[in-house]
């Protein structure tokens, strides 16, 4: 494997192959109730417990939209700038399993509410856009459950009826980085507009990951293979690389790819057959008689791009113009809405380049030690915003401002009050500086005579006495001045 | 008390307003003449103590300001009522008992009526004749071994036997006007819409529709006023300014122009058939009506059109009974064993010939050649109607191409069984209203019923030429207890 100018190639003897991916990610639609019934949607509510009748698919039960849900898809298909469509249709998708009570998902089939759209990624050499094919509506089916009892399968029904947005990209990705960047700004996107709140864990975003490779420079796309329901982006790109080597190998072999679903096997790391094209499900696709066209209005749509807040993508360019922030700090800064207001918060009364660099270094790294989100910070963006100015004001150094940080850490504490019990303001009185300096230059006479007859490195050696003898309170800055003098 | 069950709906509500009759008096006498009716078949699940305690309830504190004060009344097992079995028919649904009310049932009880019973329908409302119900056919009062028509063929025969002062069916394709014709009683097919389908069992979601079963013009008028609601609980429901039916029939038609289709003068139809739609022009003549030829060139393909579109809705509405949640189930050596031994055992022949049909032509590869073609010739049926009452206010034709025929005589054809829903079935396909009031007899002496067909959301239309009309027809239902010993 190599990875000239960044770009993803599989090596075997003499060919080079790139690989060729699309995502279908099934996000879930942030909302208090399913797409067709008034039951919670609750993640970890006991079994069962938020199933209607409609849910259950009882003997005379008939779907009704949430209003809801279909705002928050089309939002969603704002935010990826694409086609609303104003007429789109619910189908049914007719199989039969356990944990699908209908017997029938209700999907959009032939005329989704979102058509095409693009996602811009920020990748190490440039941008990349990435184009989306559409996006859809539909139920989530429940849940089945095997391994409670050696012979009987559990179903659990909370699931069945919430509302999915499957988002499907075109096959514009080339490489597991940019599929994590890709799921990470869609996920930021949606966090944005608060439409999904991308939690994989939860399974509230999973993706069918499309691979097929090519030898490098050819125009046709392979034969694909589709990785059904993966729910972490460490393992979509675990099962990319795994899928597109056994494809490579495959072809270098002289065989074909069958197209076919496959499965990833996280403990094995590697991809199974699931089932061959020729078993492809015949879902017998048919309009749901029991739900009318959806059509929306020119209005209906406006309104909702008026309630579309500011999104990464725009923001970044705000923060590169208005505040003179790198590419790369706005990217981070940007990247999800809670780190974008923390930061915004923070610099209201701060000044914006110490702001980035405490949030970007100190913060993170503090944060990331303690396995905790922006959301979760145990420092205010108001205290954070304190502790910035008293290094602006020369009242504390930025190397005390370290141990006061550390102290707001263990619970948000306003740094001047931290400041002042433990005595850490900085010695910025040039007469008593004086003193002090003079007291060092006394004590180190022979240090200062060679430093006077030209060992200028010595200088280093004074500033750092002078500050350990005032216990890092000295002001460096007036340090620097009058030991230049008194030397 | 004998003449209690004779007596209209329209009479009952009267006589309970007026303190002639109390509700426990009507509803003992419906129970009573019940009993005494097994032979017919017509219920599926009695109600009956149930109903007498609800009329004594209802006596203790009348409200006679209801539109069905107290009044007794059988149902189709096809809707849904709270803590009464509802089978459709249908073995697989043999143990089902809701725990939710139809919002049709609803507004019926809601106006003071009484659940007596469920009656007997066609398993899950496919077929014509009765025949295909779990619970056995249904006899027809009018004579024995004579079939009362289906789906609705439980609720006809009861209706006709005077079981119950009225009563409601759903119409798929006919399920409704056939079974009236067959017992010679009225029986009504809202415009696709106006009754919700919500606690309704699904046959062909985008064709059912609910309506009443009864004994006159002013009784059907009386229970469409009750039953059709604006319902948020089903998408298809629509909300339009909805007449109040029995208050506005009126007998007034002068003028109304009704059309004549040539295109259902179908090959081979009997004459008996013919002349009644001749008598049935005549009629509506002397009610002052003014008589148009029309054409609806498509009617030649509603039915394979209708055997396509209501079997391919079926099979998806189907997949439900999984034997996973409710209703029955039979073991099997795992999950697709399971399902394939409980709706295998579950359904009966016809149901399981729908499925087939409508799996078969949604099939990928298939579905632009049937079920995508079936669409646009829906369309089409649809257009015809459309044009057609550019010129006309409703449409008269026959409601069925014979009159009832004998138990087994078609059980083993299908398609001439399809056959019978020929004059009803584009009705539905194009959502329309649709009436049958009794009009005649054979020459066996069984009643023949004539169609009326009107504009979307135009029932009160098609009621008042019915109201008309069935003054000038003034026919008598010849029905002789023969069932009774």
């Amino acid at each position: 494997m190599s990875k000239n100018k960044s770009e993803y190639l599989i090596n075997r003897h003499d060919n080079q192959y790139e690989v060729v991916i699309g995502l279908e990610v099934h996000a879930q639609v942030t909302s208090e109730s399913k797409l067709f019934s008034t039951s919670a949607t609750k993640f970890g509510a006991e079994p069962n417990t938020q199933v209607s009748l409609v849910d259950a698919a009882f003997p005379g039960m008939l779907p009704v939209i949430n209003e809801y849900c279909v705002k928050q898809a089309i939002k969603t298909g704002i935010g990826l700038k694409a086609k609303i469509n104003k007429r789109s249709v619910f189908d049914r998708k007719n199989y039969f399993y356990a944990d699908l009570p209908q017997g029938y998902q209700i999907s959009q089939f032939k005329d989704p509410i979102v058509g095409e759209g693009k996602v811009i990624l920020d990748m190490p050499n440039g941008q990349k856009e990435v184009g989306i094919e559409r996006l859809h509506l539909e139920q989530d089916a429940g849940k089945s459950i095997h391994d409670l009892d050696p012979k009987n399968t559990f179903v659990d029904l909370n699931r069945s009826g919430v509302a999915l947005m499957e988002i499907v990209s075109k096959p514009d990705l080339r490489s597991p980085d940019e599929v994590n960047a890709y799921i990470k700004k869609l996920r930021s996107i949606m966090r944005y507009l608060g439409t999904c709140d991308g939690n994989m864990q939860e399974g509230s975003l999973r993706a069918d990951v499309n691979v097929s490779v090519r030898k490098k420079g050819s125009k046709e796309f392979g034969t694909r293979c589709e990785i059904k329901n993966v729910n972490s982006i460490k393992f979509m790109q675990m099962a990319i690389e795994y899928e597109a080597n056994r494809q490579v190998d495959l072809i270098e072999d002289g065989q074909t790819i069958d197209q076919e679903t496959r499965l990833f096997d996280t403990k094995k790391n590697e991809t199974r057959s699931m089932r061959s094209k020729e078993d492809a499900h015949d879902y017998r696709y048919f309009p749901d008689p029991d739900l009318l066209p959806l059509e929306v209005s020119d209005d209906f749509i406006e309104n909702l791009k008026s309630e579309i807040p500011e999104l990464p993508d725009e923001k970044k360019k705000r923060f590169i113009e208005k505040f003179k922030l790198s590419p790369y700090e706005a990217n981070i800064l940007v990247s999800d809405i809670e780190t974008s207001n923390y930061f915004e918060n923070v610099i209201k009364k701060s000044d914006v380049k110490l702001a980035t660099n405490w949030i970007i270094g100190e913060l993170f790294a503090a944060l990331n030690e303690k396995n905790l989100e922006i959301s979760e910070s145990p420092i205010s963006a108001g205290n954070l915003s304190k502790l910035i100015n008293l290094i602006k004001d020369g009242t504390i150094s930025g190397k005390i401002a370290k141990t006061v940080f550390e102290q707001m850490m263990k619970g948000d504490k306003d740094p001047k009050k931290i400041v002042e019990e433990k005595g850490l303001k900085q010695q910025s009185d040039p007469k008593a500086l004086e003193a002090l300096i003079d007291k060092v230059i006394d004590d180190n006479r022979d240090k200062a005579m060679e430093y006077k007859s030209g060992k200028v490195k010595l200088f280093g050696f004074f500033v750092g006495q002078v500050m350990k003898v005032s216990g890092g309170k000295a002001n460096p800055q007036l340090v620097n001045e009058i030991l230049k003098k008194k030397l | 008390m004998s003449d209690i069950t004779k007596q209209s709906l329209s009479e009952l509500v009267e006589n309970i307003k007026s303190k002639k009759l109390s509700s426990s008096e009507v509803t003992k006498a419906f129970v009573e003449r019940s009993e005494k009716s097994k032979e017919l078949n017509a219920y599926i699940t009695e109600n009956y103590a149930n109903a007498i305690d609800k009329a004594k309830n209802f006596d203790e504190k009348p409200n006679l300001d209801l539109k069905l004060p107290g009044i007794p009344m059988a149902v189709k097992d096809l809707f849904c009522t709270k803590d009464l079995r509802t089978t459709a028919g249908s073995k697989i649904l043999n143990n089902f008992v809701p725990t939710y009310e139809s919002t049709v049932t609803q507004n019926i009880w809601n106006e003071g009526a009484i659940l007596m019973g469920k009656l007997n329908c066609d398993e899950f409302a496919m077929g014509s004749s009765n025949e295909t119900s779990f619970f056995g056919n249904v006899q027809n009062p009018i004579d024995k071994n004579l079939v009362p028509g289906g789906s609705s063929g439980g609720s006809s025969s009861a209706v006709a036997a005077q079981l119950t002062p009225i009563t409601i069916g759903t119409d798929t394709g006919g399920s409704i006007r056939q079974p009236a014709s067959f017992t010679g009683t009225v029986g009504l097919k809202p415009t696709y819409g106006s009754c919700s389908r919500y606690g309704i069992v699904a046959f062909a979601s985008s064709l059912d529709q609910a309506g009443p079963m009864a004994q006159n013009v002013k009784d059907c008028a009386l229970l469409q006023e009750v039953i059709s609601t604006y319902d948020e609980k089903d998408s298809t429901s629509i909300d339009f300014k909805r007449n109040e039916y029995s208050k506005e029939l009126i007998k007034d038609i002068k003028g109304k122009k009704i059309g004549i289709p040539k295109e259902y003068r179908v090959d081979g139809m009997p004459k008996e058939i013919e002349d009644l739609w001749k008598k049935g022009i005549e009629y509506a003549k002397d009610c002052g009506a003014e008589i148009i030829d029309i054409s609806l060139p498509h009617t030649n393909y509603a039915l394979p059109t209708y055997y396509i579109v209501a079997p391919a809705e079926a099979s998806s509405n189907l997949a439900r009974y999984d034997g996973v949640k409710y209703g029955f189930r039979a073991e099997g050596e795992n999950l697709i064993d399971m399902y394939e031994k409980t709706r295998s055992e579950g359904f009966g022949a016809e149901v399981q010939r729908r499925i087939m049909i409508g799996t078969y032509v949604l099939s990928s590869g298939y579905y632009d050649a049937y079920y995508l073609k079936a669409q646009k010739v829906r369309k089409l049926i649809k257009n015809d109607f459309d044009e057609a009452y550019k010129k006309v206010d409703a449409i008269l034709t026959p409601s069925t191409p014979s009159s009832a025929f004998k138990i087994g005589e078609k059980t083993n054809d299908p398609v001439s069984m399809y056959l019978n829903d020929i004059f009803t079935v584009p009705v539905n396909l194009a959502g329309l209203p649709g009436i049958s009031i009794p009009a005649g007899h054979d020459l066996k002496g069984y009643p023949l019923g004539l169609q009326i067909i009107g504009k979307a959301f135009d029932e009160q239309n098609i009621l008042n030429i019915a109201y008309a009309m069935e003054e000038k027809i003034n026919f008598k239902n010849n029905i002789t207890d023969w069932w009774i010993k």
